[in-house]
């Protein structure tokens, strides 16, 4: 779209990347709004079948699909209130804090081949680094608000979240070594064709890890059994306990997000991001990448396969929630650092090898005769030169290469002549 | 080198102790079963005191009954214990005929037992839902709920309440049941044993629940009897006590006939054990998992009691026979009897100067010597284990506070 604009309609090149990343924030921004509005009408009726309930049914028709809005009209409209004791200016800035964090990682969130707000080649790394921020929206919330409650929850936030960001970063990085790559784009480019050839299947130890990044990703979004620092029958309502309004929805749009954004890196990750089980637009004779007309349809087509998967995750996230009761603070710990982190390392360790020996997966590993195996571990032009070579920044096979990326891969101009 | 001071700054180095915070828990506190005020001593999470505050629901109704007749006392005592409210005018009806030496009818009897084990079975639902609630999951009080509600539609044929019946009163019942009334209650006894299970598998054996119940608040035996602890909390302890067998004759005459096992662990094993989940190895007697394990086990064998007296009632001719007049006189005198209430052992003292008008009226609360071992099960624990203790005791602010 820049491109567009400096090329075709001739605006200066700041102007045109600032459009560009209005339109992109924009698009991102109502994707978690409305994303909210749905899940949370959706959770209303998932809950309610759970209990043997109806759930709204009024609002909006038949089925309350316009419940959320009207909720989101109430809360507009109800006083703002903050505690006499409270530090106005961080009590202010908490909400927006964790929404920030949660908003600013869709940005480098592919919905499909280049459906993205902004690729980066350290895609995975930035997701999970700025997710992690959205803790400093909860504890500033906790410390700020004057209460005991608030103080609990936010401090068991900050114990849970800082610990399961290890695990978390373990798992994430096992995707990353097979694909070689840390663009979230690549990643799911390599997992194309058939639904063997999702990371999830590579092996049994992908197949481990897989759950356990699921446990860790629950837990890293607050989410029941791991709700602690919300706690309701402990802590009041935790870190929110003060808060009313838009403030407190604020809290609730992120936590939303950041729902929708694991299960949609878990699916990037793990179930072949935009890539359906059957390659569709293969078999049709499309392919991702060339830029008309039907290959851009493909690519809508992807944005819901990622939809679909990422939806898939947040709705088991809502079953989970309304069946299991809720952990207590050393057993979410103990969860975390006996079992996900150790689990996650020899995971981690057993994918290492299993890429020596095994480097095309299972399915296509063990269809090659053992000697070839062996060949190819030995000397072979695929085997062990290849895959004992440091891990490129940039997978030589991604779809746009373009060496030695910038951080940002913003593309250099200077060589075009206008 | 010196040896350091405490005016020294480097002595924080040494000493990492933080200060000790002390927090209101309750009475607006969601998982605090009512009004009850929690005061608890943190450091950190761990709780090291624990302190109960109640009176935020006192209405004087010992002394209100003081002025008003023996029958028309009986609409304060569903206020008592308001989820077992048929329970209430039981014990308070037969302390009275008690010191009347009045004895109702075979018929009325059996109809008594019917309503008390309905009412136990309702109040151990909202028992076991609320415990789910306080360990963070939604569902299973929703399902308990499901199926009380039809319990309450029972009694609403009964007697026109939901909740507050006045239904068992001094000399009888009020009414007799409705045409057809056993045939929907057997209906809901049938419709109900599946679904005991259901809830055996989203508590009693779930791996979570588990761990947050299972070791956690050991009650010893001794310590529950030092307390006057009763009912399921007593029972979870390991002690074979149940009025129902072992109270006074007045009481348990009711139950001659019929046949049941006390929900108490012996030589390690429960009544019955072979159709109820294992009990886990990480539980210890006492804890919170055997209090609620308990009350799964009394909901079935009431199931049991419900069924023989549907059976012992319809084989009985003839009408229940009328109440005790309103201004009936009681004698000069003094009574006291203790029943096995769905919480415990709930208590009525009646003193009789000659007058309709009782001149003394006490009520000894199951849920009050309940309540008191919270300070020694909660020391040391973490406060997520506070809600889950508190409500393993399963306590009634309203027959705490009267």
């Amino acid at each position: 779209m820049a491109d567009f604009l400096i090329f075709t309609a001739g605006l200066p090149e700041w102007l045109a990347w600032s459009v560009t990343a209005g339109v992109a924030a924009f698009l991102v921004l109502n994707v978690i709004a409305g994303g909210a509005l749905v899940f949370i009408w959706a959770e209303r009726k998932i809950a309610a079948r759970i209990q043997d309930r109806l759930g709204p049914t009024r609002t909006g028709g038949r089925f309350g699909w316009l419940q959320s809005l009207a909720d989101g009209i109430k809360l507009l409209a109800k006083e703002d209130l903050m505690p006499a004791g409270a530090d106005g200016m961080l009590f202010k800035l908490a909400p927006y804090v964790s929404f920030c964090a949660s908003f600013c990682a869709f940005i480098a969130l592919p919905f499909a081949f280049d459906f993205v707000g902004q690729r980066l080649n350290v895609g995975v790394f930035f997701v999970v680094a700025v997710l992690g921020l959205e803790v400093f929206g909860v504890i500033l919330a906790g410390y700020a608000s004057a209460s005991k409650w608030s103080l609990f929850g936010a401090m068991r936030e900050a114990a849970q979240v800082v610990s399961y960001e290890v695990p978390l970063g373990m798992c994430v990085v096992v995707p990353v070594m097979l694909a070689g790559s840390m663009d979230l784009v690549t990643i799911a480019e390599k997992q194309s064709g058939w639904l063997t050839n999702w990371y999830l299947f590579h092996d049994p130890f992908t197949f481990v890890i897989f759950w356990v990044y699921v446990t860790c990703a629950v837990a890293s979004v607050n989410r029941a059994p791991f709700d602690l620092a919300e706690a309701e029958s402990e802590l009041v309502a935790g870190f929110h306990t003060e808060y009313s309004g838009l403030r407190w929805s604020f809290f609730f749009m992120a936590e939303y997000g950041s729902m929708f954004l694991v299960s949609a890196l878990a699916a990037i990750l793990f179930l072949g991001g935009w890539n359906g089980p059957i390659p569709l637009a293969a078999l049709l004779g499309f392919s991702a990448g060339t830029g008309d007309t039907a290959n851009y349809w493909v690519r809508l087509v992807g944005c819901g396969n990622l939809m679909g998967k990422a939806t898939l995750g947040v709705l088991v996230m809502m079953w989970v929630r309304w069946t299991l009761p809720r952990l207590r603070i050393d057993q979410v710990m103990t969860t975390c650092l006996k079992y996900c982190t150790p689990i996650a390392a020899l995971m981690f360790a057993g994918v290492m090898f299993w890429q020596l020996l095994l480097p095309g997966g299972l399915i296509r590993g063990l269809a090659r005769p053992a000697g070839e195996i062996r060949e190819g571990w030995l000397e072979g032009p695929g085997g062990r030169a290849a895959t004992l070579r440091p891990l490129p920044l940039a997978a030589p096979a991604a779809p746009a290469p373009t060496p030695a990326q910038p951080l940002v891969s913003k593309p250099s101009l200077s060589w075009v002549q206008p | 080198m010196a040896s350091l001071t405490n005016d020294d700054p480097r002595i924080i180095e040494f000493d990492v102790r933080t200060d000790e915070m002390l927090v209101n828990m309750g009475p607006q506190h969601p998982s605090t079963h009512g009004v009850l005020r929690l005061v608890l001593r943190t450091d950190g999470e761990v709780v090291s005191e624990l302190e109960p505050h109640i009176g935020y629901l006192h209405r004087c109704a010992e002394k209100i009954g003081e002025n008003l007749t023996a029958r028309q006392w009986i609409p304060y005592t569903d206020r008592m214990d308001y989820l077992a409210a048929m329970n209430m005018n039981l014990g308070w009806a037969l302390v009275v005929e008690k010191l009347m030496r009045h004895e109702v009818s075979e018929k009325a009897r059996h109809l008594r037992v019917l309503i008390a084990e309905l009412g136990r079975i309702s109040s151990h639902l909202v028992g076991m839902g609320a415990y789910g609630l306080d360990l963070g999951t939604f569902s299973p009080f929703l399902y308990a709920f499901r199926e009380r509600e039809k319990i309450l539609d029972l009694f609403e044929e009964t007697c026109g309440a939901r909740l507050t019946y006045s239904y068992i009163t001094v000399g009888g019942l009020t009414a007799d049941l409705p045409p057809g009334w056993l045939e929907k209650c057997e209906a809901f006894l049938d419709q109900f044993e599946p679904v005991i299970q259901e809830y055996h598998t989203l508590l009693t054996t779930n791996a979570i629940f588990v761990k947050r119940t299972a070791a956690i608040g050991v009650l010893s035996p001794e310590m529950a009897i030092d307390y006057g602890c009763s009912g399921p909390v007593l029972r979870g302890s390991g002690v074979d006590q149940d009025l129902r067998r072992d109270g006074e004759s007045i009481y348990t005459s009711m139950y001659d006939g019929y046949a049941f096992e006390v929900a108490v662990q012996k030589d390690g094993r429960y009544p019955r054990d072979h159709i109820y989940p294992a009990v886990p190895t990480e539980a210890v007697l006492g804890d919170c998992w055997h209090r609620f394990f308990v009350r799964m086990l009394e909901v079935v064998q009431s199931m049991d009691l419900v069924r023989q007296a549907i059976d012992r009632y319809s084989a009985c001719k003839g009408s229940i026979g009328e109440p005790l007049k309103l201004m009936e006189k009681i004698p000069v005198g003094d009574a006291y009897l203790e029943t096995e209430c769905p919480k415990g052992q709930m208590g009525f003292y009646l003193v009789g100067d000659g007058s309709p008008i009782p001149w003394r009226v006490r009520a000894r609360s199951s849920s009050f010597s309940n309540l008191s071992v919270v300070h020694e099960l909660c020391r040391g624990c973490l406060i997520a284990d506070v809600p889950a203790i508190v409500g393993s005791l399963d306590i009634v602010m309203g027959e705490i506070d009267r």
